[in-house]
Order: structure tokens, then C-alpha cells, then sequence
């Protein structure tokens, strides 16, 4: 069993929602990223996602792709993933978000041992298929964290269970077609997604794409386990005159999210 | 010479060897299975193969013709070099092979809107140019850079009813344009199809746009023989992406007296790390969907691309290539800049041909492997496309003032 795996037994418990909150390595800077997840631990999330910033983030929109552009010239590489993610995992469930190419790079075995030495709980993989995965799902296997991946609206439902049966932690679902980044709905279509997707697996569901106000995390929290958030915070950082401005602006977010996660059911 | 090709290339689940299958967020899988059933039925109905040679016959100009460059091969160590002249096809490259064949698929699928991402503008404007003829709706994502360097390009694709978008992120060339052509495709999918352009990206992309253009390397070696009487020593061809190289060798890698030389875009020098030779200067990674050889730093970040010309200006290469090339089946070997655009000015001079620079580098091989083998050598070269496009880059480039 993982943290996360223990984080969700718990909120279930308490008939609520998990609030996980995404912040890549390195942004705004390295030393601003630990300042982040320190915010992010005062605001009251229940689990950090450390994104691993890519060259070239197919999934994400403007936000989440600028921030990546900061990271890489702040010179994040594995090192600073695992270092951010240590000290996210040494207060609440952590988990790393990547892209593919980083991992292979790196080396699969050895990637997710690392996860697991620094004290994540599992790897969310949006570009890696299940019939590429053989490889990954035998070393987190072995390293005991949780592989996890994402689906879409468009994903059918022979496909899902398919997705699902691999998948350990939570399942991600992308609520709508698109890349990253704040909306002002959340497609109704995440409802009707978290449901098929229920057929298929007992394990917690967490919605993600689009949700940045306490009213939508309210929303989603009526069906999902989780609730997950990352271009909202980006844009407060970015949006902010300063950095102290920006990580009281997350802080405030977080709890504003966090008191949403509790009001849905 | 009329029995079909042994298929020397492993196909299972869009791999060629370790490299090629799908490494894509799910919400594109229902597309590329789709994808990948239209284009399978399809290879086995009369009817679309019919309409797609049809197009072939009476819009785009094929066969092609091929064409003996006695002058040029005096500076090749006077071995017989043979130009399949692809240049000649309408829009002026090979690109319109693969763009007709998808955009039937795309109407068999009951899609109206393509996308399509472009380097030099040959992809963008064959992809206009179908969109047109087809009826169908087309947007163009091309690097903010790349359409400074080709705007010529960049005006006939609004001329044929395309919307041109220029891309502003990353490295703002093909690179970009492919990422940005992906996330409208994961947002628009229901109503898009992705018209990708070379034979890269998830499959089955690299198996289809090669099935496609194959029908160059079918027509050459009909054509060489009844010139020759023999097959050549040698089939060269430009690798970017890789579509116009595995179009003219795919037949002729179960015939193995024949060598197979892919040229890569050595842009200042591979040793300078300024270029674009992915399969000479990369490693194995995964780019835009698929498993090949990837130009990237120790983190497995991409690495920019250099070159003088847009369409190589890449930092992937297909996976089939990749696959020949670790099997030895083909070569790959790296033309910078320099000798790229001197091969591209003795061709002007000596035959009366202007090719684009991409081709130029294949060119520039030939005079290499020519003087390696002497006189008794045929080698067949891929004229994959003219190089009026390249005018001004060339101009400038050698100093030749403008108006």
C-alpha cells in the first residue's frame, strides 16, 4: 500500500473528495518550487503532483507549457524532480506527473526505484500507452508504486477497462477533450466518464483538466475521489507581482479548493 | 520483377524492430484505430485504389519521370546518376502522394476538417492543395520562423483557401508545429483528421504515409531497369522526417545487391552539435508519438535542430529508418550546409534543374558515393522537390541581390 493508496481509504472515510494539487520541478524556481509546496501544504491539499517538465508537452495548453519553458531555464532535470518530490512526499501523498521520454531516458528500472526512494507514491504517465507498457509496469512492480494513467471522454469502454486493469493508485480522468489549463465549466461529460470508469475498477477516480474555482471542485467532488488542479496555480504564480503575493494567492486558492473537495456530497 | 516485395520490416503493432508503436495520450486512440482500420480496408478496396491512382494519372502527373544528369555526373566520379523527378508532380514535390491518399481516407472516414503541420511548406501547400480539391475545411500549423524563411509558401497556402497558423512556441520550426498540430487534433478530434506528413508519429502513420509513397521506389525500379537493363548499385535520398527516402527504397530493400543511403542534414557540422542528423548525431527516444532515433540532451529533452533547410530541420526521423539503419540495411550519412548548397548550384548549372535545398542534400551524396565508386556505378537519386521556394534563401545565400 502507498500513501496515496492510504489517502484515499482515509478521504473515503470521511465521504469527501482528495484535493491534488500540480506544480512542475523548478518553477518558478528551484527554491520557489519548495516555497510552493509549502503553500500548498498551508492551504490544506491532501497530495502533490511533481511535474517533470518536457520539451514538448503535447497535453498541455499555454500555461502549463510556459511554466515548463521556466523550469527547463531554471535547469530542472531528474535531480530536481526527485529532490521536489521528496520534500512534497515527506508531508503528504506525492506523486510525479511525466511524459514518457524522460523516463526511458533515464532508464525505466532505475526511474521508478528512485520514485520510490524518495518517497512518491507513483508516476502518472499521460503519453504512455498500456501495449507500451510492459517494461514500466514490471518495474513499479517491483519498486511497490502505483502506475497511473490517464483516460479521455473518448476513450471507449472495452478500452477503459483495459486502461483500468493496469492502472493502481487512482485513474485519471481528463474531463474533457483538450489539453491543459483553467475553464469556466467543467464538462458535464466528467460525470458521465467517472461513471463508465466505475463499471470497470473499484479503484478512486480523480478528475482533472480544467478546474480552478472552489464551485467546480465542489461540482466534481459530488462524483470523483479527487479532484486535481495545477494550470490554477500556475496562473496565480504567474499572474502575481511578486512571489510572496504569488504564494499567499496559492495558499488562498488551496483552501478556497479545499473547503470545494468537502462541500460536494 | 513483377513479384511483390518480401516486406523486410516487422509491422506488428506499428513496430519496426524496438522503434515505431504509439506512445500518445488515450484520448487519440479511438482516432488511430479508426485511422488504422480506414487505411487497411481501404488498401484492400477496388474502388479507393482505383480513385487514388485516378488522382495519380490525371491531377498530380505520375508516373514520374526519370531523368539522366550526364553533366552532373561528370562530378561524381562519372558514375550514371538518374534523377526520379518527383519535382515535376503538382504542388512540385512528393509530398502530394501521401496528402491524397489521406485526404481520401479522411472523407472515407466522414471527417471535413484536416490539420497539418509544415517545415518548408511543401507538406502545408500539398495539404491545401487536397483540402481544396476535396472540399475540405484546412488549417496549417508552421513555425513563426520557418514562415519568415519560406513565405512564398506561406502565401500560396492562403491562395489555395488554407488557414495559416503561425506557431510562436519552443523553437517556433517543424518541431513546434508538429505539437501545436497535435493538441488541436487531441481537442478536435471527433471532426479532424491529422494529416501528418512524413513517417513519423504514432502508429499507424509511419506504416501508411510509407504505403503511400512507396509507389516512387515501385516506379523507379520498373523505369531503371528498362533504361539500364540492370538495377542500380545504389538509391539515395534526404531524410527529415524520412517519407521521400522510404517511398523510393521500400522496394528495394528485398533486393540486396542494392545500397540504400539515406542523407541526413549535417547543417554546420554533426560535430558542431548545430544540425539536424538525427539517425548520425541522436539516440533512441521517443518524439511525437513514436520510438526512433531523437536528437535530445541527458534529461530527454529535445534538442533544437539546425539546418538551411526548413523541411529537414527536424529533430526525429521516422522509425522505419531507424529500424534499417540498426539492422544495416541502410545507411545514413550527414551533408552540412555547405555541401548541401554547393551540390544544390551544380545541379542549376549543369542540368537546368533547381532543386529544393532538402533534396540538395541527397545531391550532394551522390557526388560523394559517386566518386567512391567510380564510372560503372548507377546510382538513383529521389528529386523529391523543385526549389523555386528556395530562391530566396539560395539568392541569399550566395550573394545573388534581389530586385
Amino acid at each position: 500500500m502507498t500513501a496515496l493508496d492510504n489517502l484515499f481509504t482515509k478521504v473515503r472515510s470521511e465521504n469527501r473528495a482528495a484535493l491534488i494539487a500540480y506544480i512542475p520541478a523548478g518553477f518558478p524556481s528551484q527554491a520557489g518550487c519548495q516555497r510552493v509546496i509549502a503553500a500548498f501544504i498551508a492551504g490544506g491539499v491532501d497530495a502533490i503532483e511533481i511535474g517533470f517538465p518536457y520539451s514538448d508537452p503535447v497535453m498541455d495548453g499555454p500555461t502549463i507549457q510556459a511554466a515548463a519553458v521556466t523550469s527547463l531555464e531554471n535547469g530542472t532535470g531528474a535531480a530536481e524532480v526527485f529532490q521536489a518530490l521528496a520534500t512534497a512526499s515527506a508531508q503528504v501523498p506525492a506523486v510525479v506527473m511525466t511524459y514518457w521520454n524522460p523516463i526511458e531516458k533515464y532508464g525505466v528500472k532505475e526511474f521508478s526505484a528512485a520514485i520510490a526512494a524518495n518517497g512518491g507514491s507513483g508516476v502518472i504517465t499521460p503519453d504512455l500507452t498500456i501495449e507500451e507498457s510492459q517494461g514500466w509496469i514490471s518495474a513499479t512492480d517491483n519498486s511497490a508504486i502505483n502506475p497511473i494513467y490517464v483516460v479521455a471522454p473518448s476513450t471507449s469502454d472495452a478500452r477503459l477497462a483495459q486502461v483500468t486493469a493496469k492502472c493502481s493508485g487512482f485513474v485519471y480522468v481528463a474531463s474533457v477533450m483538450g489539453v491543459t489549463g483553467a475553464r469556466t465549466s467543467v464538462s458535464t461529460g466528467a460525470a458521465d466518464l467517472v461513471a463508465r470508469v466505475r463499471k470497470t475498477t473499484s479503484l478512486p477516480v480523480a478528475v482533472g483538466l480544467g478546474v480552478s474555482t472552489r464551485e467546480q471542485a465542489k461540482g466534481v467532488a459530488a462524483y470523483a475521489d479527487g479532484v486535481i488542479v495545477g494550470s490554477a496555480f500556475i496562473k496565480a504564480l504567474q499572474d502575481a507581482p511578486d512571489e510572496e503575493t504569488g504564494l499567499a494567492a496559492v495558499t488562498e486558492l488551496a483552501r478556497e479548493l479545499a473547503k470545494g473537495v468537502r462541500e460536494g456530497r | 520483377m513483377t513479384t511483390e516485395p518480401q516486406i523486410g520490416v516487422s509491422q506488428i503493432l506499428g513496430h519496426f524492430g524496438p522503434y515505431g508503436g504509439r506512445f500518445v495520450p488515450e484520448a487519440l486512440i479511438g482516432a488511430l484505430e479508426e485511422l488504422e482500420e480506414a487505411h487497411r480496408t481501404s488498401q484492400l478496396d477496388p474502388e479507393f485504389r482505383a480513385e487514388l491512382a485516378e488522382l495519380h494519372r490525371t491531377y498530380s502527373g505520375r508516373p514520374s519521370i526519370i531523368t539522366e544528369a550526364k553533366r552532373f555526373a561528370e562530378h561524381a566520379g562519372g558514375a550514371r546518376i538518374i534523377l526520379k523527378r518527383e519535382d515535376l508532380n503538382h504542388t512540385g514535390s512528393h509530398k502530394i502522394n501521401n496528402v491524397l491518399g489521406q485526404a481520401l481516407l479522411t472523407k472515407r472516414m466522414g471527417k471535413k476538417r484536416i490539420i497539418a503541420e509544415t517545415g518548408a511548406g511543401q507538406h502545408g501547400v500539398a495539404s491545401a492543395t487536397a483540402a481544396a480539391l476535396m472540399g475540405l475545411e484546412c488549417v496549417v500549423y508552421m513555425g513563426e520562423e520557418d514562415t519568415k524563411r519560406q513565405a512564398l509558401n506561406v502565401a500560396r497556402m492562403k491562395l489555395l483557401g488554407a488557414e495559416v497558423v503561425p506557431v510562436t512556441s519552443g523553437s517556433r520550426t517543424l518541431k513546434d508545429a508538429i505539437n501545436e498540430a497535435m493538441r488541436d487534433w487531441v481537442t478536435n478530434v471527433e471532426t479532424t483528421h491529422y494529416l501528418l506528413g512524413t513517417v513519423a508519429g504514432p502508429h499507424p502513420f509511419p506504416t501508411m504515409v510509407r504505403d503511400f509513397h512507396k509507389i516512387i521506389g515501385e516506379e523507379t525500379r520498373e523505369q531503371v531497369i528498362a533504361l539500364t537493363g540492370r538495377l542500380p548499385d545504389v538509391v539515395m535520398a534526404c531524410v527529415g522526417g524520412g517519407s521521400n527516402a522510404i517511398g523510393i527504397f521500400h522496394r528495394f530493400i528485398s533486393d540486396p545487391s542494392v545500397r540504400l543511403i539515406g542523407l541526413e542534414a549535417g547543417g554546420d557540422g554533426v560535430e558542431t552539435g548545430r544540425h539536424a542528423a538525427t539517425i548520425s548525431g541522436g539516440s533512441p527516444g521517443v518524439l511525437h508519438g513514436t520510438r526512433s532515433y531523437v536528437l535530445q540532451d541527458a534529461n530527454g529533452q529535445t534538442v533544437e535542430s539546425h539546418s538551411i533547410s526548413a523541411g529537414l530541420d527536424y529533430p526525429g526521423v521516422g522509425p522505419e529508418h531507424a529500424y534499417l539503419h540498426d539492422i544495416g540495411r541502410a545507411e545514413y550519412r550527414a551533408i552540412t550546409d555547405e555541401q548541401a548548397m554547393h551540390a544544390f548550384a551544380l545541379l542549376c548549372k549543369t542540368e537546368g534543374i533547381i532543386p529544393a535545398i532538402e533534396t540538395a542534400h541527397a545531391l550532394a551524396g551522390a557526388l560523394q558515393v559517386g566518386n567512391e565508386l567510380g564510372k560503372d556505378a548507377i546510382i538513383v537519386i529521389n528529386l523529391s522537390g523543385r526549389g523555386d521556394k528556395d530562391v530566396n534563401t539560395a539568392a541569399d545565400y550566395f550573394g545573388i541581390p534581389l530586385g
